[in-house]
């Protein structure tokens, strides 16, 4: 496996089967969230497209999507307007190559590879405010705009608390990372892992679009927000690239808190950690289906008022702990 | 706001003119907002009503008298037997026509469940406002349509339809409520008050529903007799007004409730108002069902020809409180089959005249929870 694994045609193979994973996971994760969120509505949902259970339904809806009409607005910046989609998929996806799901098995091994994965998740925002800006609607611009500060301030905090696996690992590779957790799983670390879980989830749910924290597009004032105007392959882009984020993201958390790869023997690295990211996801759906959205307001003063304090405030105790060690 | 068109092209730089509606996912059906933004903050709006438009009034005077009840069904759908019930009092009045003690009785126990099923709908799309389609509110949405559903089962039970019951006659009602349905009746109201806590606990207890509501669109005791706003809109800023209680009709002279009322007059003020009447109304129809009087529901001859029926010259007014407030009829009779003109006193209209008023100064996400706290159904707003 490892022949497998070196040189250019090893990357390739590797990236391929990452990808082909991914965006697999990726669709099964919409019929997840349908699945889910029915069963907490009192409903049934999918179950006509493919037996049992509508299994067939992301198939149908991405067929669906790719017969549709494809606008581009006339009085759209086309050129931006056509690549904001890309903007948002790409960078969620090249995220999974720095994801370790063996010891010492990631596409990128990077001795950066943790500062890598946040940086590109962070650009899937660029495309969001790309499509936002250059669809030329102003729900779209009021949706960018709204990005804008959300981003502003949620990164901060998701950083910080990103910071703490690092301090307690001491090191920024994401591999070296997993392997610091053997003894003890970084949530487990009294107060400090779990205060930068929690903060790391509220902001994972600011930056993935999810209830409460899903100011961007918050349909029922913005209509569809930054992507009112996709049809066709880019909004199915849009979708995937939503979802796809949101499982970076699981995957990044499960990583650098809950072991990543690590588990009991008797089931490979590699389904430990699809598992720990289905039961992040799951809790994400849990809170998101459950509760209101918070105004923008509001939103950017737990920020600023709680968040960030209390993400500054875990660093500092993590740093001296660590130093004093 | 009539006459001209309306102004939605910004004239000063840095000020947003954004056309909310009428096909837009919280305006309620059809209504437009014209919203005038400086960022995100609203500092002027405009409604745009009469895209629902479907000229009952006018058709009124082209119909019968007792071809008319169940048009007005259709005004305000989420309530459909408080329209018919407002027009056939002030046929009844105006004809002195005698309706028997339990059809009397009968009219208030449809319009108490349909009362229910109303503030079950406007729970519902609150949360849709305040959660979204992609959030808990669509989880809200499905809890109160759950319990929605069983009271159009059991009023398809009581009268073979599960919306447009077209329960009302002139001088009766159309269908019994045999010993059955009557068990029926409370069970269901049993279930449904079994629900409300979980309702709450989606809403009201939220911290989140809570800060989207509290001091949102504050309507105060003086702007809301200012604009003539009605129903719990109005109770929610401390005015004990309730047509049931002002000038009882029906049974509700006989009946024993509270009016519910709130002080605060924001939008949480009036979450509270109609979440506190579910229960009341769940109160009152088991009441209506055991002390429901015997005896006959309709005692005018039947009708052959629909025609037949002529009032006496005059005019008369008649209101009943409907889910979203006073709901009257204005009816002037030229002693004819047909009315010679007929106006409609719509809740849903004089509530939404509040929006100019409480809107600006809110952020856009404050737009939906207002109009969500207020309940317009657009069919009771341009009929």
């Amino acid at each position: 496996m490892s022949a497998l694994l070196t040189g250019w045609t090893g990357a390739v193979v590797f990236s391929v089967a990452v990808l082909a994973v991914a965006m697999t996971c990726v669709a099964y994760m919409t019929w997840l969230e349908r699945k889910i969120a029915a069963r907490m509505q009192n409903r049934i949902g999918p179950y006509e497209v493919g037996f049992p259970h509508g299994w067939l339904q992301p198939i149908a809806d991405v067929t669906k999507l790719l017969i549709k009409e494809d606008i581009t607005p006339r009085a759209a910046d086309s050129l931006l307007f056509n690549l904001g989609p890309i903007l948002v998929v790409v960078p969620a996806l090249v995220g999974f190559a720095f994801i370790p799901v063996g010891r010492g098995l990631a596409i990128v091994d990077h001795a950066y590879s943790f500062l890598f994965f946040t940086a590109f998740a962070s650009l899937t925002l660029l495309g969001v405010f790309a499509a936002g800006w250059s669809s030329n609607n102003k729900y779209a611009l009021l949706s960018a705009l709204r990005m804008v500060a959300m981003a502003a301030s949620y990164e901060v905090p998701m950083i910080l608390s990103l910071l703490i696996p690092a301090l307690l690992s001491g090191s920024f590779q994401l591999t070296a990372v997993v392997e610091a957790q053997r003894g003890l799983w970084f949530i487990a670390y009294p107060v400090v892992g779990q205060v930068a879980f929690g903060v790391f989830l509220l902001c994972a749910l600011a930056e993935g679009n999810k209830s409460p924290l899903d100011i961007l597009d918050a349909e029922s004032e913005l209509v569809a927000a930054y992507n009112v105007e996709y049809s066709r392959i880019k909004f199915a882009l849009f979708y995937a690239g939503e979802y796809a984020h949101t499982l970076a993201i699981c995957s990044l958390a499960a990583t650098v808190f809950l072991g990543g790869y690590l588990g009991p023997a008797f089931l490979p690295g590699v389904v430990w950690l699809m598992l720990k990211c289905v039961i992040l996801f799951v809790l994400i759906l849990w809170i998101r289906w459950s509760l209101m959205r918070m105004r923008i307001d509001q939103a950017i003063r737990i920020n600023w008022m709680f968040l960030l304090p209390a993400a500054l405030a875990n660093l500092l105790i993590a740093a001296s702990w660590v130093v004093r060690k | 706001m009539s006459g001209g068109p309306i102004e939605v092209v910004e004239r000063d730089f840095g000020e947003l003119a954004l056309n909310m509606g009428p096909q837009h996912p919280s305006t309620h059906g059809v209504l437009r907002l014209v919203l005038h933004l400086s960022g995100e903050t609203v500092i002027k709006a405009i409604p745009v009503i009469g895209y629902l438009h479907r000229g009952v009034e006018k058709l009124s005077e082209h119909l019968a008298y007792d071809q008319l009840a169940p048009v007005y069904e259709r005004d305000d759908y989420l309530a459909p037997t408080a329209n018919s019930n407002a027009y056939v009092l002030a046929v009844e009045r105006l004809g002195a026509i005698d309706v028997p003690r339990r059809a009397k009785w009968l009219r208030a126990f449809v319009s108490e469940w349909q009362r229910v099923a109303s503030h079950l709908v406007w729970l519902g799309t609150l949360g849709l406002d305040l959660g979204g389609a992609l959030g808990g509110g669509t989880t809200l949405y499905m809890y109160c349509f759950r319990e929605r559903e069983k009271i159009l089962d059991f009023l398809e039970e009581l009268t073979g339809t599960r919306y447009h019951t077209n329960f009302n006659l002139i001088g009766g009602a159309r269908y019994d409520l045999d010993k059955t349905s009557a068990a029926k009746s409370d069970a269901l109201a049993a279930s449904v008050e079994a629900a409300l806590p979980e309702l709450w606990a989606m809403s009201g207890s939220n911290p989140i529903f809570q800060e989207r509501t509290r001091n949102v669109g504050v309507i105060s005791k003086d702007l809301a007799q200012g604009v003539g706003i009605t129903g719990p809109t109005l109770r929610a800023s401390g005015i004990a007004y309730d047509v049931r209680k002002a000038a009882p009709y029906d049974a509700y002279g006989e009946l024993n409730f509270d009016i519910v009322t709130r002080t605060a007059g924001d939008a949480e003020a009036r979450f509270q108002v109609r979440m506190d009447e579910l229960a009341v109304s769940l109160k009152l129809v088991k009441q209506i069902v055991a002390g429901l009087p015997s005896g006959p529901i309709f005692t005018r001859k039947p009708l052959k020809n629909p025609k037949a029926t002529k009032l006496p010259k005059g005019e008369i007014y008649a209101a009943v409180e409907s889910p979203r407030g006073e709901l009257g009829f204005h009816i002037v009779s030229d002693g004819t089959a047909k009315p010679y003109r007929l106006k409609i006193n719509a809740p849903s209209f004089k509530n939404l005249q509040i929006v100019p008023h409480i809107l600006p100064g809110g952020l856009v996400a404050d737009v939906v929870a207002i109009l969500g706290s207020l309940d317009p159904v657009l069919g009771d707003v341009d009929r």
